[in-house]
């Protein structure tokens, strides 16, 4: 439900406007340009809020959160913003069909249960779905693995294979995969470097796949 | 332990007083209701600074205070005062004692009237009706009204306090912007029941309570009273908060000598049960119990909680503390699931915290940032 219309809202106090979008991470900044004014979002695995009081602020969203980690959590409610402790396997089955416009799921999904399930669900409550994720496709973890027989240690894969919480790494093939299975719209695709510039790629997935080390999706529902 | 105790003594209270009354949701009308309230800080221009306060099973509504009884500091100061999370510089508090309490409202020990609103010269004890946490609400929604406040800003309130919040924002849903229901529950348990039932269990076998009449020996059910309090009191805490505060400590000696030990968790019990009876009347103790029993919010739209808050726009802060285990986290996070069935703005945080469901009265300062954040967000949302 939207809170009062955008244009009737009061001016925000300084304490408000706590994040800007230059202090935002990149792949943040990429997904906020996707989400039009005024929409109602979902952002999974929201961390503090970044996300949220950006898109709150500045595009007069409706913009909600859910994360797993209680002291992000709390600090993205003591910040005024509604965001639920809550994790994306259990949580948004309780949500209603079409419930929101855009839910945002970035650099969450190599690390949920059941990855494709969560999808479903994302296309259930909203209309569209952004995700973002790892490649685990990248050149230098393919190197890596064939070189050392080692499981990879790169900047976005660094942490030993015993101790990750991505339990489900996947490439942007796999992804592209696994959306034409289920029957999902790939709306808009890119991949990009680890500080979130877009890469240029754009028009072969074969060559995003060896050289993006992130994608960044919008899916909806046939 | 003491017996034969006196009622504790009548002090004034600041009061409204309705004289059309109100219908209960037993069908009984009683007339008129008095509704004892304190209020803090000031009411805005715009009236759109209130928030109300809604107090626990033995709470009253001398939140941030000293009480006029006991002479102690107020039940929620950690919470209530300048620059706290419930600034009083900022926002207008009101708390009200419920209906059915024993600080000035209407209940068993205030005068009895009949039903043409002529006292009768006697206190109501047990002829009070049946009242419900809706019937509680009710009366503060006469309170707010009577104040000229059209919508509140928030209502807050743990425990108890939570299921009024919760009734708020089900039953006047435009009067509330924005909801705290706080270490609560939709309903209450068959194991809160139980432990209820024990407590009143305490008070009916006190031959001093003479089947509720006791006003008429000028004594009070002390004994059962006490025991209903020791009882609900470990309720409150933790087995972790009982290990860290007393351990198997024992008063006034080094070791066991089998002869007249006392353990210090138990010296601190019969303490908390004697000093009970001198600020709470054991009638209103029942009803109140009796109220919090009868909670079922989903029980009227066929056992689904998102019916009573589908549509709504007010805004949600819940929060449960990890050693609860009167009102555990599920409860809050079934309450949350609900929320997000009926699309509502709602925000949620487990407080870690080992001192039990007290942690909401005490000094957890991860819960005040959560609560002062959502609270100044909804006031900064409304320009108050």
């Amino acid at each position: 439900m939207p809170d009062s219309p955008a244009d009737v809202r009061p001016p925000l106090r300084s304490s408000e406007i706590r994040y800007v979008a230059k202090n935002m991470r990149l792949d943040l900044r990429l997904i906020a340009e996707m989400i039009p004014r005024g929409a109602r979002v979902l952002d999974i695995g929201c961390g503090d809020g970044a996300l949220l009081a950006h898109l709150t602020a500045e595009k007069g969203a409706d913009a909600r959160g859910i994360e797993i980690d209680m002291a992000a959590a709390t600090q993205a409610v003591a910040a005024g913003l509604a965001v639920i402790q809550g994790d994306a396997d259990h949580d948004l089955a309780f949500y209603p069909d079409g419930a929101f416009d855009y839910v945002v799921l970035s650099r969450t999904l190599q690390a949920v249960e059941k990855p494709r399930e969560v999808l479903r669900q994302m296309l259930r409550i909203g209309r569209h779905a952004i995700v973002s994720f790892p490649n685990f496709g990248h050149w230098i973890v393919r190197w890596q693995l064939l070189a050392t027989g080692r499981m990879p240690m790169t900047s976005t894969w660094h942490r030993p294979w015993h101790e990750t919480p991505n339990i489900h790494p996947c490439t942007i093939r796999d992804f592209f995969e696994l959306c034409a299975l289920d029957g999902y719209v790939v709306e808009e695709w890119l991949a990009v470097d680890e500080h979130g510039l877009k890469a240029p790629w754009r028009r072969s997935p074969r060559l995003a796949n060896l050289f993006g080390e992130q994608a960044l999706f919008q899916l909806r529902r046939r | 332990m003491t017996t034969h105790v006196a009622p504790f003594p009548q002090v004034d209270h600041q009061r409204a007083l309705f004289a059309e009354g109100m219908r209960l949701e037993c069908g009984v009308t009683i007339a008129p209701v008095a509704v004892a309230y304190r209020t803090y800080g000031r009411l805005n221009a715009a009236r759109s600074n209130a928030i109300l306060i809604c107090h626990a099973l033995t709470g009253d509504q001398y939140v941030a205070e000293r009480h006029p009884l006991t002479g102690r500091a107020g039940w929620w100061e950690s919470i209530v005062g300048p620059g706290k999370p419930l600034d009083t510089d900022r926002y207008f508090l009101i708390c009200a004692n419920v209906l059915g309490g024993c600080m000035g409202s209407t209940g068993p020990r205030e005068e009895m009237t009949d039903p043409a609103g002529r006292p009768l010269g006697r206190p109501w004890g047990t002829d009070f009706p049946n009242v419900t946490i809706r019937d509680m609400v009710g009366a503060q929604k006469m309170l707010v009204d009577h104040l000229g406040i059209p919508r509140l800003l928030a209502v807050v309130g743990g425990s108890m306090g939570g299921m009024q919040v919760l009734e708020w924002a089900a039953t006047y849903p435009d009067a509330v912007f924005a909801a705290a229901p706080i270490a609560t529950a939709a309903y209450h348990s068959a194991q809160n029941i139980a432990f209820h039932e024990v407590g009143r269990a305490a008070i009916h076998a006190d031959p001093d309570w003479k089947g509720g009449r006791y006003w008429e020996d000028g004594r009070v059910p002390a004994q059962g009273l006490s025991v209903a309090r020791m009882v609900a009191h470990i309720t409150y805490l933790s087995e972790q908060a009982l290990t860290r505060k007393f351990g198997r400590r024992l008063r006034g000696a080094a070791a066991l000598t089998f002869l007249e030990d006392v353990f210090e968790v138990e010296s601190y019990l019969r303490h908390q049960g004697s000093t009970f009876v001198r600020r709470f009347d054991a009638n209103s103790y029942l009803t109140i119990t009796r109220a919090m029993d009868y909670f079922d919010l989903a029980a009227e739209h066929e056992g689904d909680l998102a019916a009573a808050f589908r549509g709504t726009a007010t805004r949600f802060f819940v929060a449960s503390f990890s050693s609860d285990w009167l009102f555990p986290t599920s409860e809050s996070r079934a309450i949350v699931r609900a929320l997000n069935a009926a699309a509502a703005n709602v925000s949620f945080v487990e407080i870690a915290s080992d001192k039990g469901h007290d942690a909401f009265l005490l000094e957890e300062p991860e819960f005040h940032r959560a609560l002062g954040g959502f609270l100044a967000g909804a006031a900064d949302r409304v320009g108050a």
